[in-house]
C-alpha cells in the first residue's frame, strides 16, 4: 500500500492543514485569555468588598520607572514580531541564511522580554507587595490587583516562553537543513503564534498598566 | 483469540505484534490511526461510564430509605460531584470524541485526521486526567463541593483536602485534551474532504462534530482559566484572591465563568448525538433527512444561542432582575431551533419505510424522552419557577432526562449502529432489544419520579431527607438498580458478538448512504484504497425550487 499522505483533500479551504489548525488553536487560546481578562475586568470594576481598598492606580503602583520599562519591553516584543515577518519573507525568497538570522533576532527579542518581565516580577514581589511572602506584613491593599496581575502576565509569559522554544525549534531546523525554502508554511504557522502572543500582550499591557 | 485473524484496522501491523499480545497493545498505544484512537477513546469512556454508574448506585443505595444507612455524610458528599465529573468529563464527552475519531474522517473521505500525532496525544492526556481525578478517593478525600466547585465552598478554607486539588488538575487536563481534539476535528472536516464533498454535502454527524468543536474551542478554555484561578487561590491562600470574599474577590465571577463553559457543555454533550440520530433515522426510514440545510443551521443556531444563556443557572445567585429576564427569554428561544430539529426528524420518519432495529429503537427512544427533558427545561427556564425549583430533585430529573434519555440513548444508538462497521460482526438483535426496553423502562422509573420529589421540595446533594419523600426515593432507587443491571445485557451482547457474531459486509444496514458504508467492515488501516469520490446527492429535501426536484 502506498505511503499515506496527510494533507488537504480535494475539497478544502485552500490552506495547509497546519495553518487551519493554528488558527483554530488561536481561537481557543484567545478565549482562555478572555476568561482571565473577564475576571480582571469584573474584579476591577466593582465596588471593593473591603472598605478602603479601592483599585490602585497602576501608575502609582508600578512607578514611572516600571511603566516605562514595560513600555520598552512592549516595544521589544513588537520589534520581535517585525523580525519574524522578515524571517518569513526571507524564507519565501529562498535566503535561508538571512531567515536564520532574523529568527535568531526574534528569539533574542523574546528572551529579552522574558528577562525584563522576570526582573519586574522580582521587584514587585520583594518591594511592592511584601505581604505575598510575609504573612506578618499588614495588608492595606486591594488584594485582587496582585492576583490578577500575576495570573495575566504569568499566563502570557508562559506563552512567550513556549513561543521562544517554538522559534528555537524552527531556527535549529533551518540551521540543520530540515526546513528548506519549500517549507515556508512552517515558519508562517510559527509566525501566527508569535504575532498572536504579541497581540495579546498589547491588550494585557493596555488593561493592566495603562488604563 | 488469535491476533492474526483480526480483520481490518484491528489486525496487527507487524509480524511481531501477531505473536505477542504486549507488542500488539503497544502498537495500539502508539497508533496514529484515527480509528484505533477512536476505539481507545470509546473503551476508556466505557470504563469511566461504569465507574460513574457505580458511584450513582452508591448514591441511590444511600437514598433508598431515609436516614444515614450505608455511609457517612463525608463520603456521601463526595458522590454527586464525582459521579457528575465521571459521567460528563470522562464518559459522555470522550465517548463522542471516540465516535468522531472513528467515523468522521471516513465520512469526509479523508485518509486520517489532519494531525494524527496530536490526536494520539489528546487521547493519552485522558487516562492521567482520570487518574488524577479519581485518585482523590485513594490519596485523601474526594472533593465535597459537587461538580460545580463553587467558591467559597471550594476554596482552601472550606475544602482543605488534597483531593480537591487533584480533581481540579484532572479537569484542567481534560479541558486541554478536548480542545486538542476539537482543533483536529475542525481541521479535518474543513480541509481534508474528498472530491465532491462540499460543506453542504457533509453528513449531519460530521456537521454535528464541526459545531461541537467550535463550542469546545470557545467555551472550554474559559473553564480552564476559571479553574486555574481557583487552583491558584487554593494553592497560595495568602497570595491570590479572585473569588474569596474575604480577600475582596467575587464568588459570582466564578459562577459566570463556570457556566459560560458549562452551559455550552450541555450542547457539546448533545449535538454529536443529534448528528448520530440524524444518520440513524435516514438509514432506518430509507429516506433522506428532511430539511438538511435547516438541520445544519439549527445546530449552528443552538450553538450560538448556547453561549448567551449561561446565567439561567444563576437565577438564585442574586443577579439583577432585568438580567434574569433577558436570560430567561434567550433560554426559551433555544427551544425554537431544538423544536426545528425534532420536527425535521419526525418529517424524516413520516412516510418512511421504517425498520425497528436496535439503533432505530434507541434513536426513537431518544426522540420521545429527550423531548420530556426539553419541556422540563422550558419550565426551569422561567426565572419565577426556577426560584422555587433551584437545587431540588426537579433539576436532577431534568438533567438526567437530557443526559441519560438524551445523550446516553444516542450513544447506545450510535454504538449499535456503527458496531458492525467497527468490528465486522453483527450484535445479537434480541439481546439488543432487551437492552433497549430495559433501559427505557427503568430509566423512566428512576428519573420520572424525581420530578415529583423536586416539586415537593426535596433538595439535592443531601444524604438524608424527610420521611415524606420515602416512597418516591425507594421507587427511584429500585429503578436505578434495575437500570444498572440491564447494562450487563449490553456488555454480554458486545462480548459475545465480538467473539462469534455473524460477519457482515460493507453495508450491513443495506441503506447506509454515507461514505463509511462504502468501505470494508471493519475498515482497513488506510480506510480507502483509492481516493474516494463523493457523488453529490440532492440535499434540498422538500424544496420545490431545487433544480433536481423539478425534473
Amino acid at each position: 500500500m502506498a505511503e499515506m499522505v496527510i494533507g488537504p483533500g480535494e475539497e478544502s479551504f485552500g490552506v495547509p492543514n497546519g495553518k487551519l489548525g493554528m488558527w483554530t488553536f488561536l481561537v481557543m487560546d484567545a478565549m482562555t485569555f478572555a476568561g482571565f481578562l473577564a475576571g480582571y475586568a469584573r474584579l476591577r470594576w466593582k465596588d471593593p468588598l473591603i472598605e478602603g481598598t479601592a483599585w490602585p492606580n497602576p501608575y502609582e503602583t508600578f512607578g514611572v520607572f516600571g511603566i516605562q520599562l514595560t513600555a520598552l519591553n512592549t516595544f521589544i516584543l513588537v520589534c520581535s514580531s517585525v523580525t519574524m515577518v522578515h524571517a518569513l519573507a526571507e524564507v519565501m525568497r529562498g535566503n535561508m541564511k538571512r531567515a536564520e538570522n532574523w529568527l535568531l533576532f526574534t528569539i533574542i527579542g523574546g528572551l529579552i522580554f522574558l528577562g525584563i518581565q522576570g526582573f519586574e516580577w522580582t521587584h514587585l514581589i520583594l518591594d511592592v507587595w511584601p505581604y505575598l511572602f510575609d504573612p506578618t506584613h499588614s495588608v492595606d491593599y486591594n488584594l485582587n490587583f496582585a492576583a490578577t496581575f500575576f495570573a495575566l502576565t504569568g499566563f502570557h509569559g508562559g506563552h512567550v516562553s513556549v513561543g521562544v522554544i517554538y522559534n528555537l525549534v524552527c531556527y535549529l531546523a533551518i540551521r540543520r537543513g530540515k526546513l528548506t525554502a519549500d517549507d515556508g508554511d512552517f515558519i508562517e504557522v510559527a509566525g501566527l503564534y508569535w504575532h498572536f502572543v504579541d497581540l495579546i500582550w498589547i491588550l494585557v499591557f493596555t488593561f493592566v498598566y495603562l488604563i | 483469540m488469535n491476533l492474526a485473524n483480526l480483520p481490518g484496522f484491528l489486525a496487527p501491523l507487524g509480524k511481531d505484534s501477531e505473536k505477542s499480545l504486549l507488542t500488539y497493545l503497544l502498537e495500539w498505544a502508539y497508533t496514529t490511526d484515527a480509528k484505533r484512537i477512536g476505539v481507545m477513546y470509546i473503551l476508556f469512556a466505557a470504563v469511566c461510564g461504569v465507574i460513574g454508574m457505580i458511584l450513582s448506585i452508591m448514591i441511590r443505595a444511600e437514598l433508598a430509605t431515609p436516614g444515614l444507612d450505608l455511609m457517612t455524610d463525608d463520603l456521601y458528599m463526595t458522590l454527586p460531584g464525582m459521579h457528575a465529573s465521571a459521567m460528563i468529563f470522562f464518559f459522555i464527552i470522550p465517548m463522542y470524541a471516540g465516535f468522531a475519531n472513528l467515523i468522521m474522517p471516513i465520512q469526509c473521505g479523508a485518509p486520517d485526521m489532519a494531525f494524527p500525532r496530536l490526536n494520539n496525544a489528546a487521547f493519552w492526556l485522558l487516562p492521567p486526567a482520570a487518574i488524577f481525578a479519581f485518585s482523590s478517593y485513594i490519596v485523601s478525600t474526594a472533593p465535597q463541593f459537587g461538580w460545580t466547585a463553587y467558591p467559597p465552598l471550594s476554596n482552601s478554607v472550606y475544602s482543605p483536602q488534597l483531593g480537591a486539588d487533584l480533581w481540579l488538575v484532572g479537569l484542567i487536563i481534560v479541558g486541554t485534551s478536548s480542545t486538542m481534539g476539537a482543533v483536529n476535528f475542525l481541521s479535518t472536516a474543513f480541509n481534508m474532504r474528498c472530491k465532491g464533498m462540499t460543506l453542504f454535502q457533509l453528513p449531519l454527524f460530521t456537521w454535528a462534530v464541526i459545531v461541537m468543536s467550535f463550542l469546545v474551542l470557545a467555551s472550554t478554555p474559559v473553564l480552564t482559566s476559571a479553574l486555574i484561578m481557583l487552583n491558584l487561590e487554593r494553592l497560595f491562600p495568602e497570595t491570590f484572591y479572585f473569588f474569596a470574599p474575604e480577600g475582596g474577590g467575587d464568588p459570582i465571577l466564578y459562577q459566570h465563568l463556570f457556566w459560560f463553559y458549562s452551559h455550552p457543555a450541555v450542547y457539546i454533550m448533545i449535538l454529536p448525538g443529534f448528528g448520530m440520530v440524524s444518520e440513524i433515522f435516514q438509514t432506518f426510514s430509507r429516506k433522506p433527512i428532511f430539511g438538511y440545510h435547516v438541520m445544519v443551521w439549527s445546530m449552528v443556531g443552538i450553538a450560538v444561542l448556547g453561549f448567551i444563556v449561561w446565567a439561567h443557572h444563576m437565577f438564585t445567585s442574586g443577579i439583577g432582575l432585568y438580567v434574569r429576564m433577558a436570560f430567561m427569554f434567550l433560554t426559551m428561544l433555544i427551544a425554537v431551533p431544538t423544536g426545528i430539529k425534532i420536527f425535521s426528524w419526525l418529517g424524516t420518519l413520516w412516510g418512511g419505510s421504517l425498520s425497528f432495529k436496535t439503533p432505530m429503537l434507541f434513536a426513537l427512544g431518544f426522540l420521545a424522552m429527550f423531548t420530556i427533558g426539553g419541556l422540563s427545561g422550558v419550565v426551569l427556564a422561567s426565572a419565577a419557577v426556577d426560584t422555587q425549583l433551584h437545587d431540588t430533585y426537579y433539576v436532577v430529573a431534568h438533567i438526567h432526562y437530557v443526559l441519560v434519555a438524551g445523550s446516553v440513548m444516542t450513544l447506545f444508538a450510535g454504538w449499535y449502529y456503527w458496531w458492525p462497521k467497527a468490528t465486522g460482526r453483527m450484535y445479537n438483535e434480541r439481546l439488543g432489544q432487551i437492552h433497549f426496553w430495559g433501559t427505557t423502562v427503568f430509566l423512566n422509573v428512576t428519573f420520572f419520579v424525581q420530578h415529583y420529589l423536586g416539586v415537593q421540595g426535596m433538595p439535592r446533594r443531601y444524604a438524608d431527607y424527610d420521611p415524606d419523600f420515602a416512597l418516591g426515593n425507594l421507587i427511584s432507587s429500585y429503578g436505578s438498580f434495575a437500570l444498572a443491571a440491564v447494562q450487563i445485557v449490553f456488555f454480554i451482547n458486545m462480548f459475545i458478538s465480538f467473539r462469534s457474531g455473524e460477519r457482515v459486509g460493507d453495508n450491513p444496514w443495506k441503506d447506509g448512504t454515507s461514505l463509511e458504508w462504502t468501505i470494508a467492515s471493519p475498515p482497513d488501516h488506510h480506510q480507502f484504497h483509492h481516493p474516494p469520490e463523493w457523488i453529490p446527492v440532492e440535499r434540498h429535501h422538500g424544496d420545490h425550487h431545487a433544480p433536481a426536484a423539478a425534473e
